[in-house]
């Protein structure tokens, strides 16, 4: 037998080599004892670096946070200044007829105005009056007449009223206004810094937590403008987002590794999903721009328009990522079902998507949280217009945390600047949350084999 | 009682109604031949085993036999595969029907990551072979009694699979294939991953399940072929070269390469 033979041979040859290999080793050898301190020293290098780098990392992520913190976190708190407001019957309510409508249409800017004008009896000028009405921001008559709204019977009562203060008296408080620079280069002349001094002095000047920049929408004013539209504009366009992507990417991948045929059709669409993946964002909303807008006409800054622009941007991420985890399940556990005689598609459905979704979850939500962060592609389908309405759906104008940002930081105002930090401070928490909210969902799906 | 007449160079065997049957049975890999002219009968109520150095194709043969062959790209296979004289490679035939009444168990241990229970139900379920919960909690312990592993999992029913030692688990698989009630049972060395123990545990329960259902072992031990068979296959470079019942082929092989094979001077 021929193929006896051969093997008989190979065994012979195997005996033959195994004996050459057996020459005495001197392990004390003074080359040994060398080579086993240079390992030594290579293993201690090696975790030098490693710790090293995680240095450098800890050290960037602190400095990103302290820059960032310290420079937004005043942005949670906003300057009130308190005034006695004379709630005169004649202004509100001239009739006396306790009438909602009429007390809505009231004055209350007058109101306040005329409260400046007694505190600073002095200030007759009509350009330092101009100024001095800056002192209270224009939002403050909103929350007057709320105030009245609620209570009416304050009209026709003097009150003490804590009221939002403008946005350079707020800076000024906040000591982003020095005193010490030459008048002309501040914003703030020193007969205003004055007002404030004495105002402060009367213990009138007070910092509470600014709730309304969680709750308003965009505004010219930065002591008005909140961070809400934002939010709820970029939860729109995930939620859009999410609902295209994650179903197509993860019947994508599944087609792509668990039934399609190993052909050139399959190998040339891998590849340009591969390729997509690293296709500049803005591309994206060029494409969206000319196929959702200009095609199909869907209404221009909305978050579906952003959503489905995003959708795009995220597909590949996800299907990459899917696959990768569809691929991570053994395959004897396919062997297992199939053996049993489940059908391909109880074997992906009951125990392949199950196991790899951890995975998939992760390669979604880093997929949902590039989306977040996306501002390039949203700029083309104008969702970087001036916004001030919280969107009500998806089909409503709005715009998204990353854009809001980038509108803030190019507003001149003083007071934007510690906005745009505070912002930055609110993205970095829904992308903390959504983090921990895939660490979660991975544990909760986590199964060991 | 089979009797092997012819010789044993042609691999032709004759039994009287056997279970199972492969003619000329060629498989390829792309352009790889892994089996050239596989002739074999499998008797109902028998194990049989298949023997042949590593390489030989035993798996790729059994893997035929339940057609999971189907789900490896780029094979080819032509020649016949019966089950009760029906040609498995019909196009009528239910690849999924005919799976479930060709069970298998795989060289390692392969539980589904999840609770024994869940592992020993599922392939019930998705048949539909019970209506009630009751019925599938019966099935579920007569399954772990016909595996010899009720007594040791009874009390941990819900508690992941994944727990259990390799020996366990492999228990484990036997009782989730049992589970469906399968004809034939296919086993591709179930016990090279186990210890001495939990092989011969594996092996007392191979030979009580013979009672009930037709079991095809491939291994490399030939005295597991010796101890659990009554036939016995040799396997040789993709050919079946002998092929007859244990006894013979261990104490009186007629083919010079089985002869080597089980002397052990070569594989
Ligand atoms: N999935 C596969 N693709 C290609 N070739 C394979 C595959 N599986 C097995 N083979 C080849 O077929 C031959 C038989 O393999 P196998 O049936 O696994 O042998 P055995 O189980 O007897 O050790 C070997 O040469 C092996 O390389
Ligand atoms: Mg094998």
């Amino acid at each position: 037998m021929t193929d006896m033979a051969s093997l008989m041979e190979d065994r012979a040859a195997a005996k033959v080599i195994s004996g050459n290999l057996r020459k005495p080793v001197d392990w004390d050898s003074p080359k040994i004892s060398r080579q086993i301190k240079k390992r030594y020293a290579a293993e201690r290098r090696f975790k030098m670096y490693g710790l090293s780098a995680i240095a450098i990392a800890l050290l960037a992520l602190a400095v990103l946070t302290y820059s960032i913190g310290s420079k937004g976190y005043t942005a949670f708190f906003q300057t009130y200044v308190q005034v006695e407001v004379f709630f005169d019957p004649a202004q509100i309510d001239p009739d006396g007829t306790g009438d909602p409508a009429v007390i809505g249409k009231a004055n209350f800017d007058g109101l306040i105005k005329e409260s400046l004008r007694k505190r600073f009896p002095e200030v007759t000028d009509r350009r330092s009056k101009r100024d001095m009405y800056d002192i209270i921001s224009g939002g403050a008559s909103y929350d007057l007449r709320e105030r009245v709204m609620e209570n009416p019977s304050l009209i026709g009562q003097t009150r003490k009223v804590w009221m939002i203060s403008g946005d350079d008296f707020d800076m000024l408080n906040k000591g982003y206004i020095s005193a010490d620079v030459d008048e002309g280069d501040r914003r703030l002349n020193d007969e205003e810094i004055s007002w404030y001094h004495a105002l402060q002095a009367d213990g009138a000047v007070e910092k509470q937590f600014h709730t309304r920049f969680f709750t308003n929408g965009d505004s010219r004013e930065p002591e008005l403008a909140g961070i809400w539209g934002a939010a709820v504009g970029s939860l729109y366009t995930l939620a859009v987002t999410l609902a295209l992507s994650f179903p197509i990417g993860v019947l994508a991948a599944v087609y792509l590794e668990e039934f399609a045929p190993r052909n050139r059709f399959t190998t040339i669409v891998e590849v340009n999903i591969n390729n997509l993946a690293a296709v500049p964002s803005i591309v994206f909303g060029l494409l969206g721009l000319e196929v959702y807008l200009n095609v199909m006409h869907l209404p221009r800054s909305a978050p579906v328009v952003g959503g489905l622009t995003l959708a795009l941007m995220t597909l590949p991420t996800i299907i990459i990522a899917a696959r990768a985890a569809i691929k991570a399940v053994p395959p004897s556990i396919r062997q297992a079902a199939l053996g049993l005689g489940a059908s391909p598609v109880q074997t992906v459905t009951h125990h392949v998507l199950p196991l790899a979704m951890p995975g998939i979850l992760t390669g979604t939500i880093i997929g949902m949280a590039q989306a977040l962060g996306e501002t390039a592609p949203l700029l083309m389908i104008g969702m970087v217009a001036f916004i001030v309405d919280i969107p009500g759906s998806a089909l409503d104008p709005a715009t998204v945390l990353p854009v809001q940002i980038y509108l803030w930081a190019d507003s001149p105002e003083r007071a934007f600047v510690e906005k745009t930090s505070a912002a930055i401070m609110v993205l970095l928490g829904f992308l903390v949350l959504m983090n921990g909210f895939a660490v979660y969902l991975r544990k909760k799906f986590e199964r060991k084999w | 009682m089979a009797v092997v007449t012819q010789s044993a160079m042609t691999a032709e065997p004759s039994v009287t109604s056997p279970k199972m049957t492969a003619r000329d049975l060629n498989l390829f890999y792309g352009e790889n031949q892994a089996l050239f002219d596989v002739n074999l009968d499998i008797v109902e109520r028998q194990v049989t085993a298949l023997i042949g150095p590593s390489g030989c194709g035993k798996s790729t043969f059994l893997r035929c036999m339940n057609r999971m062959n189907d789900t490896i790209d780029g094979v080819t296979i032509n020649g016949q595969v019966t089950l009760d004289n029906r040609d498995i490679y019909d196009k009528a035939i239910d690849v999924v029907q005919l799976r479930a009444r060709i069970g298998m168990v795989f060289q390692k241990p392969n539980p589904f990551p999840k609770s024994i229970y869940d592992n020993v139900s599922y392939g019930p379920r998705i048949h539909g072979l019970v209506n009630s919960r009751d019925e599938l909690d019966e099935i579920v312990m007569t399954s772990l009694e016909r595996a010899g592993l009720l007594k040791e999992v009874k009390d941990r029913l819900q508690e992941p699979a994944t727990g259990l030692s390799g020996g366990q688990q492999q228990r484990l698989c036997i009782a989730r294939a049992v589970a469906v009630s399968p004809e034939v049972i296919l086993m591709d060395e179930p016990c090279s991953a186990l210890d001495p123990i939990a092989t011969a545990k594996v092996e007392e329960l191979i030979d009580e399940l013979r009672s009930n259902y037709t079991i095809v072992i491939v291994t490399h031990s030939m005295q597991q072929a010796a101890r659990v068979s009554q036939r016995t296959a040799f396997f040789h470079l993709g050919k079946v070269v002998e092929v007859g019942e244990t006894d013979q082929i261990f104490t009186n092989p007629k083919d010079e390469r089985t002869k080597g094979y089980i002397t052990g001077r070569f594989g």
